[in-house]
């Protein structure tokens, strides 16, 4: 595999490989199949979960991995992003692992440099190993992902998270309800792929649903703040009761950050509902998975 | 500039004189005449070639002064000539912007000296572009500017942009516009709408052109001012255009090869080489585009050749500037996406690149009437070639037609009776 860019140019054959590697790497142990090889880190943007992620999941394969973060870096003293990503290439690492603000960013890298490059997240875009690891969570749990009824609620616009979701989820047969205001809900994103609805309203959303997948509220990525805190976690925050609306065996998904009495309640994410933490964990497998593919 | 020059034996069209003949054309010291050519002219054969009035691109940024490193005068011109263009006309947005009439007259000068085309600049709307204080339009136009535009930086207040119109009209001279909605369109990368979601790319909304089609449509009825829509590209846009040539009043509009070539389809690898505002459009807009331009709503072709040097088109999409150059692949892309896929005739096609935008200024030029300067592009319609930007004459290289293979183009470029390209 030459670098994992997003989840919509990504065959379905070879989503199933990673999802059975993951698995496998889900019991405790270390792996030396990337032994001597290395990877880079590059964070242009903060983020201690995905990176630490990734370097937990490329020292349990063995691997000698590197991490730099903007700040700190020569991309602070107004180097360009081609030179950096240059001069990282001449040390010759196996693969490039790539955190940016701007959507496309590591495309267009991918372009012009002969390393792979693995998305980490960029801009508004795609964060591909975020749906990978979700959806080895959700069949932790469900037998399958086809005929699912999954929700996703939140700043749907703004969300890398959600539409690398929806490419995996409809590519296997989920049905993804999207949910959020109207101005963070634009009408196109029907056009994503197929199997996918639109509602305004939460509890609509949430009728039915197998997989209640909650989104962070990002604030930084709006350019103005079209609801007040307080009125959207009256509208769109998950509380206790709304889980009734759900099917009696649904679970509840965030990619964190989570924040408490913003997206979602504290008695949620602390129910026995909440899949919160099995995310975090199953995203080294499924990381490790995407490593071995790329590096191996 | 000025020289004779016998053209011999091309298909002559002259839009302006509904002639359309085999024949020659005879420049006597830089202006078409009827005599008869005498010995030992200067004569090109032009045999199987279209033979028709100089080119005129009237929306061009040559970056000068200012932003040299992007573009000069001269290489603007030149890389004109090489796309068959006689006449440039260059937008106002230098450093210092040319909103007076000292800025005015040294690209009138630098121009005679090292242009191989005709330049006519083009004067701001407000003094710095900033969209408050008017420029000095009067002066300008004293010193040689055709037309105002805040191109690019478009004016917000409706106020000013009445009373612009108003100094226009006294001063008979077209207001251009680059209809944009500074607050719609804010922060936005491409157009809005299906590809944008899917890319993660903010939006430029049609609508932001759309408002400020039908805001400055009727201000122009307000104030009887000339008002052309600079390289329109939404559909609504255009059948607002088509709307107010149907009540009489005085308004035009241009569109670009690029919004009628290609869609925001093409934004799918990131390249920022299909980044300019406004955006390339969806297939909708596009079809609107080519229909505008079939039925006469569309005037102009016009480039907006935005030169910027390599080094700010290489980094992120979103902080890559707006804008690509043109002028070498619009003859070439007009044929392909107009004329072969006959949508018009060769003769509609030459209108758009003179009696059009000759009409817009109120220049003399755009034909080949007896005693008019002897400005002449000839172009051919069967030859296969392919633009190689490495090799172009612009000092930039941010065009996304980099090996595209064109059939027919520009063959030669005649300013004012002296050849000054050909391929």
């Amino acid at each position: 595999m030459n670098g994992l860019l997003g989840i919509e140019t990504l065959e379905r054959s070879e989503i199933e490989a990673i999802l059975a590697r993951a698995r496998h790497f889900q019991a405790p142990g270390r792996y030396e199949t990337l032994r001597g090889k290395m990877v880079v880190n590059l964070f242009f943007e903060a983020s201690t979960r995905t990176r630490t992620s990734f370097e937990i999941a490329a020292k349990r394969l063995g691997a000698d991995s590197v991490s730099i973060t903007a700040s700190g870096s020569s991309v602070s003293k107004g180097e360009s992003l081609v030179d950096t990503l240059n001069t990282l290439a001449a040390m010759k690492p196996q693969a490039i692992v790539m955190r940016h603000a701007a959507s496309g960013a590591p495309h267009f890298l991918a372009r012009h440099l002969p390393i792979p490059i693995i998305n980490a997240g960029d801009g508004l875009h795609e964060h591909p190993t975020q749906a990978l690891l979700d959806a080895l969570t959700i069949l932790g749990r469900k037998p399958a992902l086809e005929g699912l009824r999954v929700a996703i609620i939140g700043d749907i616009a703004h969300s890398r998270v959600a539409r690398s979701n929806v490419h995996l989820l409809s590519r296997f047969g989920a049905e993804v309800v999207l949910c959020g205001p109207a101005s963070l809900l634009p009408s196109e994103l029907l056009s994503l792929a197929p199997g996918i609805r639109l509602t305004y309203d939460m509890r609509e959303a949430i009728s039915g649903a197998d997989v209640v997948m909650m989104l962070r509220v990002q604030l930084e990525r709006q350019h103005e703040v079209a609801m007040s805190a307080g009125e959207y976690f009256q509208f769109y925050g998950l509380r206790l009761e709304h889980l009734a609306l759900a099917k009696p065996d649904a679970i509840v998904m965030h990619p964190g950050p989570i924040n408490r009495g913003r997206e979602l309640s504290s008695e949620v994410a602390d129910s026995q509902r909440s899949v919160i933490l099995n995310q975090v964990e199953n995203g080294i497998a499924v990381r490790m998975a995407v490593l071995e593919r790329v590096m191996g | 500039m000025s020289g004779d020059l016998l053209i011999r034996g091309g298909r002559v069209v002259d839009p302006a004189s509904g002639r359309d003949e085999v024949g020659d054309l005879f420049i006597r010291a830089g202006r078409f005449s009827i005599d008869a050519a005498p010995e030992g002219c200067p004569v090109f054969e032009a045999h199987g070639k279209i033979v028709a009035p100089g080119f005129i691109d009237m929306h061009v940024h040559l970056r000068e002064p200012g932003f040299e490193h992007a573009e000069t005068i001269e290489t603007g011109s030149r890389a004109a000539a090489a796309g068959g263009f006689t006449t440039i006309c260059c937008m106002p947005n230098t450093m210092p912007v040319n909103d007076n009439a000292t800025v005015t007259s040294y690209i009138v000068e630098r121009a005679r000296k090292l242009a191989v085309t005709n330049v006519f600049p083009i004067g701001a709307i407000t003094k710095g572009s900033n969209g408050e204080e008017l420029a000095a339009i009067g002066l300008m136009k004293e010193a040689g500017i055709v037309a105002i535009s805040d191109d690019g930086r478009p004016v917000m207040n409706a106020r000013v942009m009445r009373r612009a119109m108003e100094f226009a009209r006294s001063f008979d001279l077209p207001v251009i516009d680059h209809c944009e909605d500074l607050n719609l369109s804010a922060g936005g990368d491409m157009h809005e709408g299906v590809n944008s979601t899917r890319l993660g790319l903010r939006g430029i909304p049609s609508s932001s052109e759309d408002v400020m089609v039908a805001r400055d449509i009727l201000l122009a009825e307000l104030t009887g001012a000339r008002f052309h829509v600079a390289h329109i590209s939404a559909k609504h846009s255009v059948a607002m255009v088509a709307f107010a040539k149907s009540r009489g009043l005085n308004v035009s509009c241009e569109t670009t090869p690029h919004h009628f070539a290609i869609t925001d389809a093409e934004l799918l690898t990131y390249d920022s080489n299909y980044k300019m505002k406004p955006p390339l459009r969806a297939q909708g807009d596009v079809e609107a585009v080519i229909e505008g331009i079939v039925s006469g709503a569309i005037d102009v072709i016009a480039t907006d050749h935005a030169p910027h040097p390599g080094s700010e088109k290489m980094q992120e999409f979103e902080k890559c500037p707006f804008g690509i150059t043109g002028l070498e692949t619009a003859v070439g892309l007009s044929l392909q996406k107009l004329v072969h896929t006959g949508h018009i005739s060769v003769t509609r096609m030459i209108e758009l690149f003179t009696t059009g935008p000759a009409r817009v200024l109120r220049l003399d030029r755009g034909t080949l009437s007896r005693g008019a300067p002897g400005d002449v592009t000839i172009f051919d319609t069967e030859t296969k070639w392919s633009y190689e930007v490495a090799r172009s004459e612009s000092k930039s290289r941010n065009s996304p037609f980099d090996g595209y293979e064109f059939v027919g183009g520009p063959a030669a470029t005649v300013v004012g009776g002296i050849i000054v390209w050909q391929r």
